[in-house]
């Protein structure tokens, strides 16, 4: 028996917190292969060319989160709902469903060519594959539904018998948008337009929509349990937080629909939503900072409480400013689809959504491991570089791809036609920036083997803390 | 936060403010769809068109390319690429030649596979890039270059 856990089938989150990590490592292997052939551009090439292993930096990208965010539901939800999960079981049984289909859908990109993959798994009678970031063949998408059906049915479950928090109900929310939005993955008119418009359903519903759901209420949870704050306030937040997620965000979808064939209005609409966006991020700046200063309890796991402050700043940063930086109609108009919007999206995913995975998994590794509320100090600093690490090497990244883009946009996008300079030679012209990013990267791994490592000293010296009663006064 | 300022406010405003965007957005996107056969030359969607954007996304030819500013940056804005290669007169032969002289084998530069199409693919493809170079994109992009 684990004394550390409230609930003993809050276990069933480690293997989804440990498969996470991997595929984690597995995504920032490929950024390195994409960030060499940048500059080099026949590295690994035919074996691996550029799209492949874009696919397979992206799909790591979303699958490992997807992993983290089930793990953080299982682990909370039996605990905000007083009682046992549902059904472990099933639990187990989706993971090994889940990992297989996804292992097996990567090593498809990677050993058989994309036409192949998609003759072999009938893509013609109902085309879903080739659209950025819904590579995947139809049956992994199938799948992927699948899965989530049977871990809502599990969690929803759990909640019906147990108590209803707001944490748990804003949790549940967002876990069933993001299943129900995944199902536009499916829609693929034969108009590109059409094809565009719903594309961004899953999308832009996905990250400024329904993930700041989860977002919102994995940082509550972690937030009650590091402070000791009374939830009554935390829960306040909370709802204005996802209130102005989903007033926002909801319309602001519109930034995409400036250029694609879409109606004018949409600029209008677009620009004035998308750009009070990052106030949902700026409110849980406000709230992490405001949570942590007015703690009750000083709480012996200072890493977790890093991640929590840290994932609402770079959040902030890399959604709300980034995101604002192209967000109006005017300078979308120049900046669109350059290495801006690569930039954005760097540091956005990075500080909302692996942040707020490993703030999650700061917090519960400890005690899912039985070690106890926190891992030795050994361990924590260990932690706390790895996080300062990736979250520098991460800002690196942002601004030199930032640098890249701006110059892009002022050799190939403003001048007229006649003078304008075409994409690859432009590219050429950038090419430092793209070094200087590489070597960023560089360093982000290395940050992130130095967090790896101190998964080994949790159990360093921690191993005499009492157990006694530890668990229940979290 | 003021004390007057309650969770139950705050949880109306939440309720309230995502039904009402909602149903804004529900409403705006059955707009969009019937006005986007218009603005799309819906009517010159030809099968071959169609065909074409499936080898778009049978080849993940938007795994590297953006197509209307949306996709990968490592290669060309291919969205008004039958402008940028002579359009009507000469874009076909062009496009014919550029697919069979894949990969180029520079030394050093970033290259772009072999797809092995048939002559009807590339045929289909280059309809679909000239379609959608006809999109009513509010005169994105910029200039020519893409
Ligand atoms: C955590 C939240 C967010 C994440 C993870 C995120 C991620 C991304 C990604 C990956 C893209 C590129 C999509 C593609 O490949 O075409 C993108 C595009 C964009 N994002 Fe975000 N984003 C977030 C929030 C925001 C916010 C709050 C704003 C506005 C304030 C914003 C504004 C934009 C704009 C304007 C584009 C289009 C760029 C272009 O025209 O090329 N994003 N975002
Ligand atoms: C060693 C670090 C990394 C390197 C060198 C790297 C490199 C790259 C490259 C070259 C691309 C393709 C850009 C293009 O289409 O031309 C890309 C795409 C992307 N990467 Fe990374 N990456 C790294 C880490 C990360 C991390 C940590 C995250 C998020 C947590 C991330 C999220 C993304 C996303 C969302 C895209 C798609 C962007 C878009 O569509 O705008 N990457 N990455
Ligand atoms: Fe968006």
């Amino acid at each position: 028996m684990n004394a550390h856990l409230k609930y003993a089938s809050q276990s069933v989150a480690t293997p989804y917190f440990v498969f996470a990590l991997i595929l984690f490592a597995g995504q920032i292997l490929f950024g390195l292969i994409m960030g060499l052939q940048y500059v080099v551009g026949d590295f690994l090439f035919p074996a691996i060319p550029f799209n492949v292993a874009r696919m397979v930096h992206t799909n790591l990208l979303i699958v490992w989160l997807l992993f983290g965010f089930m793990g953080a539901a299982y682990y909370l939800i039996p605990e905000e709902s007083e009682t046992e999960l549902y059904s472990p079981k099933l639990a187990w049984i989706l993971f090994w469903v889940f990992a297989v289909a996804g292992a097996l859908t990567i090593l498809g990109y990677l050993l058989v060519p994309y036409a192949g993959l998609a003759k072999m798994t009938g893509n013609d009678l109902w085309p879903t594959m080739g659209r950025e970031f819904l590579e995947q063949p139809f049956v992994t998408k199938v799948g992927i539904v699948v899965v989530a059906l049977g871990f809502l049915f599990n969690l929803g479950m759990t909640v019906l018998k147990g108590r209803k928090t707001v944490v748990n109900m804003v949790m549940m929310t967002g876990l069933i948008g993001l299943a129900v939005m995944f199902l536009f993955s499916f829609v693929n008119p034969d108009n590109l337009v059409r094809d565009k418009f719903w594309w961004w359903w899953v999308v832009h519903l996905w990250v400024e929509g329904v993930w700041e759901l989860i977002m919102g209420a994995i940082l509550a949870f972690v937030l009650i349990k590091v402070t000791g704050v009374d939830r009554e306030v935390i829960e306040k937040w909370l709802y204005v937080i996802i209130a102005m997620a989903l007033i926002t965000g909801i319309i602001g979808m519109g930034h995409h629909y400036f250029w694609i064939g879409t109606p004018g209005y949409w600029l209008w609409l677009g620009s004035v939503f998308s750009a009070l966006e990052p106030l949902p991020f700026f409110a849980m700046v406000l709230f992490a900072f405001n949570m942590i200063n007015r703690r009750r309890r000083q709480h012996p796991n200072k890493a977790a409480a890093l991640w929590a402050m840290g994932t609402a700043v770079m959040a902030f940063l890399g959604a709300g400013v980034w995101g604002f930086l192209h967000t109006l109609a005017p300078v979308n108009y120049y900046t669109h689809g350059t290495q801006i919007t690569a930039a954005h999206g760097h540091m956005a995913f990075y500080g909302a959504y692996a942040m707020i995975v490993m703030t999650i998994i700061s917090y519960a590794m400890p005690r899912l491991r039985g070690i106890g509320e926190a891992p030795s100090n050994k361990s924590q600093v260990l932690e706390m570089w790895g996080f300062w690490l990736m979250t520098i090497a991460m800002v690196f990244i942002t601004l030199f791809l930032t640098a890249a883009g701006v110059l892009q946009v002022w050799l190939q996008r403003i001048p007229e036609d006649a003078q304008a300079m075409s994409f690859m030679a432009t590219q050429d012209q950038v090419a430092i920036f793209y070094w200087l990013r590489l070597a960023a990267g560089v360093m982000f791994l290395a940050g992130l083997v130095v967090y790896f490592v101190s998964f080994a000293y949790q159990r360093d010296g921690a191993a005499e803390a009492l157990p006694a009663g530890d668990s229940a006064n979290a | 936060m003021a004390e007057t300022f309650t969770k139950g406010m705050a949880r109306n405003i939440y309720y309230g403010g995502s039904m009402f965007f909602v149903l804004l957005l529900l409403g705006l996107a059955w707009h969009t769809e019937k006005v986007i056969p218009e603005r799309s030359n819906d009517l010159q969607l030809t099968e071959s068109v169609v065909r074409g954007k499936l080898v778009w996304e049978q080849n993940n030819c938007i795994g590297c390319h953006t197509l209307l500013g949306e996709g990968a940056y490592f290669a060309p804005e291919l969205g008004n690429v039958f402008v940028r290669r002579g359009g009507e007169e000469s874009f076909k032969a062009f496009f014919k030649g550029w697919m069979a002289a894949q990969p180029l084998n520079v030394p050093g530069r970033r290259a772009m596979p072999q797809f092995n199409l048939s002559e009807t693919e590339v045929d289909d493809l280059a309809e679909f890039l000239k379609w959608t170079s006809q999109i009513n994109t509010n005169d994105w992009p910029p200039n020519k270059e893409g």
